[in-house]
């Protein structure tokens, strides 16, 4: 289970990874997250067997992370300190599904093995776009196109508020977690009644927080809305990349890429 | 208990997109005619707090097991529903975008198995009845701990549901379901407990405070725990998927019974059928799905090998540029 230091640690890597300055993070935010959806549509529209077709759109998270120049371990390191419920689901489909489904080299492979390898592979590409999303837009820019896509101010502002006070408290919960830790041996006053208190005083102090930071955002005229700095309109070039993008993932899903190279392959060598 | 991205169908996931949507502009319309401009800091912080409560583990007794804070019902108590709703929708974004627990498309699954039940059924229909004005411990306990159930239970059901429509997963019904609910019954009931202990400590210290009601929590096993679970729960599956292609199970038997047993070929029956239809495909001949995993693979290499130069490039390119540090 990733601790306390790991997640902080995760979290700020990836706001100083966005400010970096590459043709990736200057496209607009908005496209990037249409960008992205779009791909985990495409991604998650194939049957449960797909295999195969599914690996070029690795193309996406690879290159875009590439260009951005992010540190592929990190990213990779990421994707592996889950433990996805997925995987813990896809486990069982070797179990369930035994219809062999083909065979490599007299080895056969059966539906749920298939489908297993498939949901290895979904995991991968869509948690890898949303590491790249955020890693190359930072969570502000995130949320203040969201507000220009029409998500209501009440929800942007508590994402970036939620943000903000994050890396505050969650010190605050580690002070807490590691005098109690120093404190006992093994599992001993780790009970739910210490816990009990122990949460309730850490939510004490986050009250008595939220009250200073009340008082000082209406001093300085609080606004539910947040202040647009972006350009409102989407520049030209990010809209041919969009219209680039979208056209690439529409012929990878309809146009068998992966036969035909295959084919080529087999075809030289036979 | 996120569901993924990887396990659900765009259709699926984006059905639980439209109503999560409109929960959330529902909620947000109401927060806005509530104009209680303390609330909007109020929610950050406890959103924050969520998150860093789940930091502190505990472990639970007889078991070996630890737990930690899950949020909702909390929430709830503490920002009444529609507040409670929106920070929960903050938190697994949050959590989708930094830490790949769910995914984007799974978003609208997860505020709705996480957020949606506990904020919105179990709290007014079962935690406010029966805590009542939060004044005697013994009520607040056990509202908390049946509304926790009842809210972990619905969201663990309907991970089954939505992996089950999806069909992307192959797990029949009944051994899944069987997996799930009891878990989640069981964390329920720890969830509650906590839940009303923070309450009541919070309550008797700052009586000013106006809670008149608990916090949730949900189990994390450690890891040696999990890997015993989790091989008992394959070694379980794999008993009952030899039973289970000779007997259907409890909701494909039960919607048999209902739809006056229409099946089709593949054995399936009612909606799974439909479901099923839309993810199935006309299985390749061999040949070319070899060779198309020969074609994916080759592919895949030449993507890596492209990403690396890239990677240079874009090294260079910053370097030169004296571009940041954070590399």
């Amino acid at each position: 289970m990733p601790g306390i230091e790991d997640k902080l640690y995760s979290l700020s890597r990836f706001e100083r990874l966005s400010l970096e300055d590459t043709p990736i993070h200057r496209i607009d935010p908005r496209v990037k997250i249409v960008l992205t959806l779009a791909f985990i549509i495409t991604v998650t529209s194939y049957d449960k067997y797909a295999v195969a077709p599914l690996l070029p759109f690795a193309a996406f998270p690879v290159l875009f992370a590439a260009a951005a120049n992010l540190p592929g371990t990190f990213l990779i390191r990421r994707l592996l300190i889950v433990s996805p419920f997925a995987v813990a689901v896809g486990i069982f489909n070797p179990l369930f599904d035994r219809e062999i489904l083909f065979s490599i080299g007299g080895l056969p492979i059966s539906g749920g093995w298939a489908s297993f390898v498939s949901i290895l592979i979904r995991y991968s590409l869509c948690m890898s776009a949303a590491l790249v999303l955020t890693a190359t837009t930072g969570f502000y820019r995130i949320c203040t196109s969201l507000q220009s896509m029409r998500i209501p101010p009440v929800l942007t502002m508590q994402l970036l508020l939620l943000y903000r006070y994050i890396f505050l408290l969650s010190d605050e919960a580690l002070r807490l977690s590691r005098a109690r830790t120093l404190r006992s041996f093994g599992a001993k006053a780790q009970g739910i009644k210490s816990t009990g208190l122990l949460l309730a005083s850490l939510l004490l102090r986050t009250l008595q927080r939220a009250r200073c930071i009340h008082e000082a955002m209406s001093a300085r005229g609080l606004q539910l809305t947040l202040p647009q700095f972006e350009n409102p309109v989407i520049k030209k070039s990010d809209l041919i990349l969009a219209v680039f993008i979208l056209t690439a993932l529409a012929l990878l899903r309809f146009f068998d890429l992966t036969g035909v190279v295959g084919g080529l392959i087999s075809g030289a060598l036979g | 208990m996120h569901m993924s991205d990887a396990l659900l169908s765009p259709v699926v996931g984006g059905v639980l997109w439209g109503i999560c949507a409109t929960v959330i502009a529902v909620s947000a319309e109401k927060l806005k005619k509530d104009s209680d401009t303390a609330k909007i800091p109020l929610m950050g912080a406890l959103g924050a707090f969520v998150f860093a409560a789940q930091m502190i583990n505990f472990s639970i007794p007889g078991t070996g097991s630890s737990g930690h804070l899950g949020g909702a019902m909390l929430l709830s108590i503490l920002l009444g529903p529609y507040a409670a709703f929106l920070v929960m929708v903050s938190i697994l974004a949050v959590q989708a975008l930094f830490f790949a627990d769910g995914g984007i498309l799974a978003l609208g699954a997860n505020i709705f198995n996480m957020g949606f039940y506990a904020c919105f059924l179990a709290y007014p229909l079962l935690y406010r009845p029966i805590a009542g004005d939060g004044t005697r411990r013994g009520r607040v306990f056990t509202a908390a701990v049946t509304a926790s159930i009842a809210g972990m239970t619905a969201g663990a059901f309907s991970v089954v549901i939505q992996t089950m429509l999806s069909g992307i997963s192959s797990l029949p019904f009944g051994p899944f379901a069987a997996m799930m609910l009891p878990i989640h019954f069981a964390i329920g009931i720890v969830e509650g407990i906590v839940t009303g202990f923070v309450v009541l400590t919070v309550h008797s210290i700052d009586p000013g405070i106006s809670i008149s009601r608990p916090l949730v929590f949900s189990v994390k096993r450690r890891k040696k725990a999990l890997v015993l679970i989790f091989a008992a729960a394959v070694l379980i599956g794999g008993l009952f998927s030899r039973f289970a292609s000779n007997y259907p199970d409890g909701l494909e038997w039960a919607v048999a019974g209902v739809s006056g047993g229409v099946e089709t070929e593949s054995g399936e029956s009612g909606f799974f059928a439909a479901s099923s239809l839309l993810q199935e495909r006309d299985t390749d001949n061999p040949e070319t799905t070899v060779s198309g995993l020969i074609g994916g693979i080759i592919t895949l290499i030449a993507i890596f090998l492209m990403g690396f130069f890239l990677k240079k490039r874009a090294g260079k390119a910053s370097a030169s540029r004296g571009g940041h540090a954070g590399n």
